[in-house]
């Protein structure tokens, strides 16, 4: 399931300037099937092969996950939960990383012009050239997906492949997946797969089965169908009802302009003072907020 | 596997058991997602750990480790006591219906002809009774005692539920769930496929774990039909083809049984091995082992080998002992062994007890490793800390490398777990001044027979005359290589003549099938007179006149079934389902309509397979299906062939937590597998449960292959060190925190890990004890871009199967403390 479109850019953070829209350009969507995912890794390696990324050899710390968290050079991570109750015991397993929101709060809260950018087949791409490095959008994401890099202070998460998606071809993830637990397509063609996959599940015995396509951020353009569909905050903590937070609004609203402007004044003193007094070698922070 | 990955999804129920098809096979395991999704299978997953396999399953049952059979012989037991066999299909197609010898045995864990002192059987009172024609008595009422159907049923008697339960620890009411899943499939309109791997091999009684499933599959009726069988996982790309062409030293290309001192000549050599049929009427191909033997020695010696010197049968190496990997490496730990060639394997890793191994090494005079990558065998006199604790000044070993190519630098075939020979071309160079293997092998063979003609020394025949026509002598091309294995006419080949057609007039040219100098067609061509060569009969046919078969990429799919004939070629004879003559009624009707293999049309059989059967040899003929048996029906009884019995029994690993075998609990003998091999000196290396409570187990994970990826960063950053996996009860215990380090030992040796806990272990109820398991992974050691770590061998016994002699890495004894 591939298909080609239009990389049309809709929407452009912190740009006013109208967007081009005489294309009518097809959303897309990947779908993961959480009941056919055996937790290979085989999509972090494709990912890290693809976009040409290498990820620190790093420890075991006791879990499965590796590397242990999502990291600027890991943009897909296999999460791993286990979950008991009194019937059963379910080891979830979940494939995390940006779910392309139709309605991004990192986009929302970027306050560079362009370092985030939607295109109009749904994809949320970052253009790490805009990128300040502000981390705002890691604050903006109800997911928390974004990573700041300790090597270049610029954001990172999944481009959903854009430029393999540009030419027809699936995101890498989805190439490499074994058991066909990622499939790509049309955002309408992958709904409705997605239904018919939880219809199925149901039948199985899984009565809770459904899409998952939160409705609070717009739906998403990466979606997943989850067994237990009831309880998403049991797959290592996938939220239940994810917003772009009240705070994000705000500023996008009213304290934009205001913050752009403190942002303005802060350069100008980070420039007297490197000028003054030199360079600042004080770490990004890449904890997890 | 007797069918193949594509027809996994075929499959209505699908049970995982000795294996991880999710972690250890996740490409293969798309055929499972396929069945679940498409056919509405049911996946069962049985295992002494939760695993990723069972992550996706519908039904999961854990068991200790090292009690498969009694598992599976509890199945055995539900399935006749409630009659759920597929009675047709058990009656016409296994021996269920023989008579067996009256004074065959079974007494308190031991069959009859048990040597204590050999700890072997003479397995003579494991025969059937005979007629005054020779042929085996049978009772088509299946009532007499005596028969294979009444010994089963009173041999299986006594493995109850609760027995079961008490020694696998598998809760009574889990147990019964999947033996109730299983026997669901003996209905004609559903099917039960099974996937094993080394969870089955990698014990003392891996063979009869697999023959265990073998009986269950025959009673249900699923073998020879699509979507059933008894299916092997091979390790990687290319081990079904390793020993497809004999890399170990019982047997030679295509299974043919190696001779021993015993055969003295050719003509003892082949009577041993060419069976007269047992019952009348039936194919009994094994009668056809000298055609492939004959052919195989032309193969070698070519004109050498000649009738005169019997096809130079006395060139051969006769085994005078045993010769399987735990053999060499105990003769070589005596100081037995001077020199040792090591190509494409790592044994320190490979073989158990790290430390055995370590001081075997240190006694060669020379090794000569030929690997593409860096290994830890090659480096085992080098002190890598705790890792590898040893002292370089005191090892005089001469340690040679000789680099070779990865598989992506070769031009060949890989023949996978489906028996499908598949060609593949090299995409890169091999780096530097690696080689291809077969270009190091070719070098150093033709260096011996030079120094050999130089000064000829002991035996030199044997070298002196091997065939060797390859255009550049030094570097053999894979076509070159795929054509000898596939065979040719070197004379014209002849129709056999048929006794009962009239007399042909004189002068009559003889019918030609194949013109000498062509390409064979396949295996039915063979002779035994020298006009043909062939180096591995099963392979015949691959690269015949038509061409190289195996490099065909054809993908039509006419029956739907997956069987796609056009792609590869499937030995034998591009069959792609084994058996497949058993996959219809004795009228040949296949059983289910829906999933039709082959049928007989009244004139042949005929459908989407090559059949198993001669084409025109019609149901009321009375050949049977299973047409490498003289019986021409599968054996539940197996005469002659297991050394530890004709029916598989419990015994528990040699390191057993329990320290009895409740099956027969007042024979101290009997308590692991009494025809097991054990050399001297390994027995006392076993741990006992007081000094290590705990029941161990290693295994392999999704994101490493075996110890090669540890070379790679992608693999290595996905997991990148090792660890220990308990269960949170044990860890509780013990008083160790996810993620502390801890220490494992065994009585060979310790390690020390990181440690994992986790809900996905319990500790199990056997017999009114509670068992722990500690799971190990393998992939780590001292050499690669991952976290060094100590080789899972440092912890592992040195035994193996009694049949197969797979080291016991499966099941084994340690105990753990936070480090």
């Amino acid at each position: 399931m591939t298909m080609q479109t239009s990389m049309d850019v809709t929407r452009r953070s912190a740009t006013t300037t109208p967007s081009s829209s005489i294309r009518e350009t097809p959303k897309v969507a990947k779908l993961i099937d959480e009941s056919k995912c055996i937790g290979c890794k085989a999509c972090q390696v494709a990912c890290q092969e693809w976009n040409d990324l290498k990820e620190d050899i790093g420890m075991n710390v006791g879990v499965y996950d590796n590397p242990a968290d999502l990291t600027a050079s890991s943009w897909t991570l296999m999460r791993f939960a286990e979950v008991e109750n009194e019937t059963r015991l379910d080891w979830l397993i979940r494939k995390d990383g940006c779910m392309h929101c139709a309605d991004p709060g990192c986009l929302k809260a970027c306050p560079s012009p362009g370092a985030i950018v939607q295109y109009a087949n749904g994809i949320v791409d970052f253009k790490q050239e805009n990128c300040i490095g502000c981390g705002y959008c890691v604050t903006g994401c109800p997911f928390d997906i974004p990573r700041i890099s300790k090597k270049d202070s610029k954001a990172y998460k999944c481009t959903l492949c854009s430029d393999r998606v540009s030419v027809g071809l699936e995101p890498a993830c989805v190439k490499t997946c074994p058991t066909g637990a990622i499939v790509f397509g049309g955002k309408d063609e992958m709904v409705a797969y997605g239904e018919k996959r939880a219809g199925e599940l149901k039948e199985r015995g899984y009565q809770k089965a459904a899409l998952y396509n939160p409705a609070g951020v717009g739906g998403t353009h990466v979606m997943y169908v989850l067994r237990h569909g009831d309880k998403p905050q049991e797959y290592s903590g996938l939220p239940a009802d994810p917003k772009v937070s009240p705070m994000v609004s705000l500023w996008k609203g009213i304290a934009k302009p205001l913050g752009v402007a403190a942002m303005g004044l802060t350069a100008l003193f980070a420039f007297l003072h490197y000028v003054r007094v030199g360079p600042n070698d004080a770490e990004v922070d890449n904890d997890k907020h | 596997m007797t069918n193949h990955w594509v027809d996994i999804k075929n499959a209505d129920l699908i049970l995982i058991m000795g294996g991880n098809a999710a972690e250890a096979h996740p490409c293969g395991f798309k055929w499972v997602t396929e069945a679940m999704q498409h056919r509405k299978a049911k996946l069962v997953v049985v295992d002494p750990r939760y695993t990723r396999s069972a992550a996706v399953a519908d039904y999961y049952a854990p068991l200790r480790v090292g009690t498969d059979i009694a598992f599976l012989a509890g199945v055995i037991n539900h399935m006749l006591s409630n009659n759920k066999i597929h009675a047709e299909y058990v009656k016409a197609y296994t021996n269920a219906t023989f008579l067996v010898n009256p004074d065959f045995k079974f007494d308190n864990g031991f069959f009859s002809g048990y040597s204590e002192e050999k700890r072997t059987y003479d397995k003579s009172t494991w025969a059937y009774q005979r007629g005054k024609d020779d042929f085996v008595l049978v009772d088509e009422t299946m009532q007499d005692p005596q028969c294979v159907f009444q010994l089963m049923k009173k041999h299986y008697s006594r493995y109850t539920p609760e027995l079961v339960s008490k020694i696998t620890g598998t809760p009574k009411e889990q147990f019964l769930k999947v033996a109730e899943y299983i026997a669901g499939t003996h209905t004609p309109d559903k099917v039960m496929t099974i996937c094993y791997a080394l969870g089955w091999t990698q014990h003392t009684v891996g063979s009869q774990n697999i023959r265990a499933m073998a009986m269950i599959q025959l009673l249900l009726g699923n073998m020879g039909r699509a979507g059933g069988g008894v299916n092997a996982l091979r390790g990687h790309a290319n081990v079904q083809g390793i020993t497809d062409m004999c890399a170990y030293s019982e047997v030679l290309p295509g299974y043919l049984g190696a001779p021993g001192d015993g055969d003295v000549d050719r003509e003892t050599y082949l009577k041993a091995r060419t069976p007269k049929p047992l019952r009348p009427n039936q194919m009994n191909f094994p009668q056809n082992f000298s055609k492939w033997h004959t052919s195989l020695m032309k193969a070698w010696y070519g004109a050498a080998a000649t009738k005169e010197n019997d096809f130079a049968y006395d060139w051969l190496p006769k085994r005078d002992t045993a010769y399987d990997s735990l053999a060499i490496f105990d003769r070589m730990f005596q100081g037995k062994v001077n020199g040792f060639i090591c190509q494409g394997f790592n044994p320190i890793a490979a073989i158990p007890n790290k430390k055995k191994l370590g001081t075997a090494f240190a006694k060669l005079k020379y090794l000569v490793v030929i690997d593409p990558l860096r290994t830890e065998t090659a480096e085992f006199w080098k002190n890598y800390g705790a890792f590898n604790d040893v002292d370089p000044s005191k090892i005089q070993t001469e340690v040679f490398r000789l680099p070779s190519s990865c598989f992506a630098e070769e031009t060949g075939t890989f023949t996978n777990s489906s028996r499908v020979i598949a060609w593949k071309q090299r995409a890169v160079e091999p780096p530097g001044e690696a080689k291809v293997d077969s270009e190091i092998t070719a070098r150093l063979f033709l260096k011996l027979r030079a120094m050999y003609k130089a000064e000829p020394g002991a035996f030199a025949d044997a070298i002196q005359n091997l065939t060797w026509t390859y255009a550049n002598a030094n570097m053999p091309a894979p076509e070159e290589l795929l054509r000898e294995i596939n065979g040719r006419a070197i004379e014209d080949v002849l129709a056999p003549v048929d006794p009962k057609a009239p007399p042909v007039p004189k002068g009559t040219p003889p019918t030609v099938l194949v013109k000498a100098g062509e390409q064979l067609p396949g295996f039915a061509m063979l002779r035994d007179d020298g006009s043909t060569a062939c180096g591995n009969w099963i392979y015949a046919g691959c690269f015949s006149q038509a061409g190289n078969l195996t490099a065909r990429r054809d993908l039509a799919d006419p029956s739907g079934l997956g069987n796609y004939p056009g792609w590869g070629f499937s030995w034998p004879a591009n069959r792609r389902v084994l058996y497949n003559r058993a996959g219809a009624d004795p009228a040949g009707k296949p059983w289910d309509a829906s999933r039709r293999g082959i049928a007989w049309n009244g004139k042949a059989w005929a459908g989407v397979d090559v059949p198993d059967i001669a084409p025109a040899l019609g149901p009321e003929s009375g050949a049977g299906p299973f047409i490498m048996t003289p019986e021409g029906v599968a054996r539940l009884f197996a005469v002659g062939l297991m050394n530890e019995g004709p029916f598989p029994e419990h015994y528990e690993p040699f390191e057993t937590p329990v320290g009895t075998n409740l099956m027969c609990p007042t024979n101290p003998k009997a308590v692991s597998n009494p025809a097991a091999r054990v050399f001297k000196g390994d027995l006392e290396q076993f741990g006992k449960a007081a000094e290590f409570p705990y029941a161990a187990t290693t295994y392999r994970l999704t994101e490493h292959h075996h110890f090669w990826t540890k070379n790679s960063i992608s693999n290595s950053s996905v997991q990148p060190a090792q660890f220990i996996e308990i269960g949170t009860e044990l860890a509780k215990e013990k008083g160790i925190h996810n993620g502390d380090m801890v220490k494992v030992k065994s009585m060979r040796g310790e390690i020390k890990a990181t440690c994992v806990v986790t809900k996905r272990i319990k500790g199990l109820d056997v017999n009114g004890k509670k068992v722990h398991h500690v799971g190990i992974p393998i992939h780590w050691g001292f050499i690669g871009v991952a976290q060094n770590g100590y080789l899972s061998n440092t912890l592992t016994p040195y035994v193996g199967d009694a049949n197969s002699q797979t080291p016991e890495f499966k099941a084994f004894l340690v105990n753990i403390e936070k480090a």
